[in-house]
């Protein structure tokens, strides 16, 4: 028999928690989900043999080396044992057999796949994480501060400052290092306690610079519509062949063009958080504006930054797959799925292996991503969980 | 409605200008100059090397170099850098490549995954909807280049036909309707690779617009009424739910200038995206460029004209 309370009164005083915490419930939804289940334990799975992989495959004398050219042992199916006598003391296979078979020049695919996923892992979520960092950013800012007017003044400083940066790079120096120095003179006159305080007491001509303009929600949601103008594909395939190839530059270029949605989604959600009574409440205590944003709303608006952060890294991981098959990206002796089978693709009819483990391997990974991302959407989203 | 669209229409013009400053930006301000594109060539002489700079401009100051480019732009005389032909008509003549592909790819894209949503939505989670959604999701995960070679595979291997390129080369003698079979084949593997990722698109798009109309209150009332069940699912709910893919046509534009290069380069398919991929691997900035503002161009007039769309189609919207 449950506890019974002492009295009423005694019954309304006690803390009347949920039965279940957020996660319990969370979880319980989730296990429901058999596709989105699976999707996490292909996700955990491809963590491990990502990290292992890299424990494997990294150092000076890695156990498995998938840079080690064996050239006798050129284009072996997969399964199939090393030729003993023709290899050299030390460059035989530390396993006893080509799991993932050879490629052209002898190497261990097993060993590059290994390699690659690490490329995978790291660009899907390093691209990611900056992406959500600067879609929160500037969501954030379009959503909690969007209502108020940037001043003309403040125009001018950006317009200056960007104009000596721009005098810098075409190559005048003198005249950019001048521009940006009386830029920054005006920044720090304007932000330093005594130019606040000569704020009222602007000369009479110069009372123009004060003029309210744009909104800052029109400001950063235009920047959002220009970036949504470029192709995106395309773009990235430039910036990434005229920078020198490396993959943290294919990381930062992926993370730099695909903040848009995020920024988006979390502009709605401010929008409609601000309203909320909790935010009222809040505000009415003398809560801080930034305590009200990191505490308060947040953590409410996660969830669809979660569900698009989820399904963010799978097409970036794809995105990485498609530039490395182009022949950009990570620089040749290091493996990455995409350059596997790209290297792979002469063979075509002769190794179809080459072509089938990384592509079934990006496949299931992104595969897997999707679905886990689908699912976070479906129990996230109260609506969709009614229903179903 | 003049307003709205005398307003959106200078709206996009200014974006227009801030896209054409921000491309120009990033493609001059990355590191390294066409000019020294092969440094080790010995035909390239200094003397050579200042000769380009000058013949286009490279030695001008920035926006000297940016008003000059897009004078000649819209006045339609830009050149390319690397056989000083016309840009416009080099696009042009790529974009009459890319097009087979896209009428065909946007074709089978539409055509199926209409049917496929809107039998999933009527048979809501039963066996056909369930492994159409992942179908669906396998499609949208599969890598574009993988699918590739898994088409070439089965397409050569089982049919036994050439698929690579525009049509086999050396048939010009053969009887026309041999040469239409040619080309129908090479034309069919590209075209249904880039479908496969607006067919899961799209037919998800469906299902969930189908869904949302089948639980309203005035299909709940037909079928109440007794009506036989194709007319609740034809008549009632389906029109409602085509409502918003009317808007749909305008933002299928820009897909005409964004044909894959992946997808061009492994069928070595002379298009567009083949052509912005050569432009970029020799740095010709000029046809890079033009691409690009012709691209942001076509995703402009797709937001307007779907916008138009939507007004003209939904009388509940009022400007």
């Amino acid at each position: 028999m449950s506890p019974e309370p002492a009295s009423p009164a005694a019954y309304l005083e006690a803390p009347s928690r949920p039965k279940r915490t957020r996660f319990q419930e969370f979880w319980r939804l989730f296990r429901r989900n058999r596709m989105a289940l699976a999707g996490l334990a292909v996700f955990a799975l491809f963590f491990v043999m990502a990290v292992i992989g890299l424990a494997l495959t990294s150092g000076s004398r890695p156990l498995l080396d998938p840079a080690r050219v064996r050239l006798p042992e050129k284009l072996l199916p997969p399964l199939s044992t090393p030729h003993h006598p023709l290899l050299a003391p030390g460059e035989e296979p530390v396993l006893g057999v080509y799991l993932c078979g050879t490629d052209d020049l002898g190497r261990d695919v097993f060993a590059r796949m290994l390699q690659g996923a690490w490329v995978s892992l790291t660009v899907g979520f390093v691209a990611v994480g900056i992406s959500v960092a600067i879609g929160i950013v500037m969501g954030g800012l379009a959503g909690f501060y969007g209502q108020r007017r940037i001043r003309l003044e403040q125009l001018l400083v950006t317009a200056v400052l960007l104009a000596g940066a721009g005098i810098l790079a075409a190559g005048r120096r003198p005249l950019g290092a001048a521009v940006l120095i009386i830029g920054h003179a005006w920044l720090f006159w304007s932000i330093s306690p005594w130019g606040l305080r000569r704020r009222r007491a602007l000369p009479a001509g110069l009372g123009f610079l004060r003029r309210d303009t744009l909104m800052v929600d029109t400001l950063i949601m235009r920047f959002v519509d220009i970036m949504l103008c470029f192709p995106s594909f395309f773009l990235i395939l430039t910036v990434v062949a005229l920078l020198p190839a490396s993959i943290y530059t294919i990381m930062i270029v992926i993370g730099l063009t695909s903040w848009e949605g995020t920024a988006r989604f979390v502009r709605a959600e401010f929008l409609a958080l601000r309203e909320q009574d909790f935010v009222a409440a809040a505000r009415a205590l003398g809560v801080s504006n930034l305590r009200i944003i990191f505490r308060h709303m947040v953590p409410n608006a996660v969830a669809p930054v979660l569900v698009s952060a989820t399904i963010g890294i799978a097409s970036a991981i794809l995105t990485e797959a498609g530039l490395s098959f182009l022949g950009f990206g990570v620089p040749p002796p290091h493996a990455t799925w995409g350059n596997i089978l790209s290297d792979g693709k002469r063979f075509i009819f002769d190794a179809p292996w080459l072509t089938f483990i990384p592509g079934a391997a990006i496949l299931i990974v992104v595969l897997s991503f999707n679905l886990f991302g689908e699912g976070l959407r479906d129990i996230l989203n109260p609506r969709s969980r009614e229903r179903n | 409605m003049l307003a709205f669209i005398g307003r959106s229409v200078i709206q996009k013009i200014v974006t227009l200008f801030f896209v054409s400053v921000v491309s120009f930006a990033i493609i001059h301000i990355a590191p390294g100059e066409p000019s020294q594109v092969d440094p080790l060539n010995p035909k390239f002489t200094p003397e050579m090397v200042q000769r380009f700079r000058q013949a286009f401009h490279l030695d001008r100051p920035l926006y000297e170099q940016y008003a000059l480019f897009y004078r000649d732009l819209l006045s339609g005389r830009t050149l390319s850098w690397k056989d000083s032909q016309p840009v416009l008509a080099k696009i042009w003549e790529r974009f009459l490549n890319s097009l087979p592909l896209f009428v065909v790819g946007t074709l089978i894209t539409w055509t199926v995954s209409f049917p496929v949503g809107v039998r999933s939505a009527i048979f809501r989670g039963g066996l056909y909807d369930r492994s159409a959604t992942l179908i669906s999701y396998v499609l949208i995960s599969i890598p574009g280049f993988f699918f590739a070679y898994l088409l070439i595979i089965f397409a050569v291997n089982r049919f036994q036909v050439p698929v690579i390129g525009i049509q086999t080369f050396g048939l010009t003698e053969a009887p026309w309707l041999f040469r239409l079979n040619d080309r129908l084949w090479h034309l069919l593997l590209p075209s249904l690779l880039g479908a496969t990722g607006g067919i899961a698109v799209l037919s998800r798009y469906v299902r969930s617009q189908m869904l949302e109309v089948e639980s309203q209150d005035y299909v709940r009332t037909a079928r109440a009424k007794g009506l036989p069940w194709e007319m609740v699912h034809y008549k009632h709910a389906l029109r409602n739910a085509l409502l918003p893919f009317v808007t749909m046509f305008g933002l299928i534009l820009p897909g005409l200038i964004g044909g894959s290069v992946i997808i061009e380069s492994i069928f070595s398919w002379p298009g567009l995206g083949r052509l912005a991929y050569e432009a970029i691997l020799a740095r010709d900035y000029p046809v890079i460029l033009t691409i690009n503002f012709i691209a942001a161009v076509l995703v402009l007039a797709g937001t307007f004209v779907s916008d138009l769309l939507y007004v003209i189609v939904d009388p509940r919207i009022r400007l």
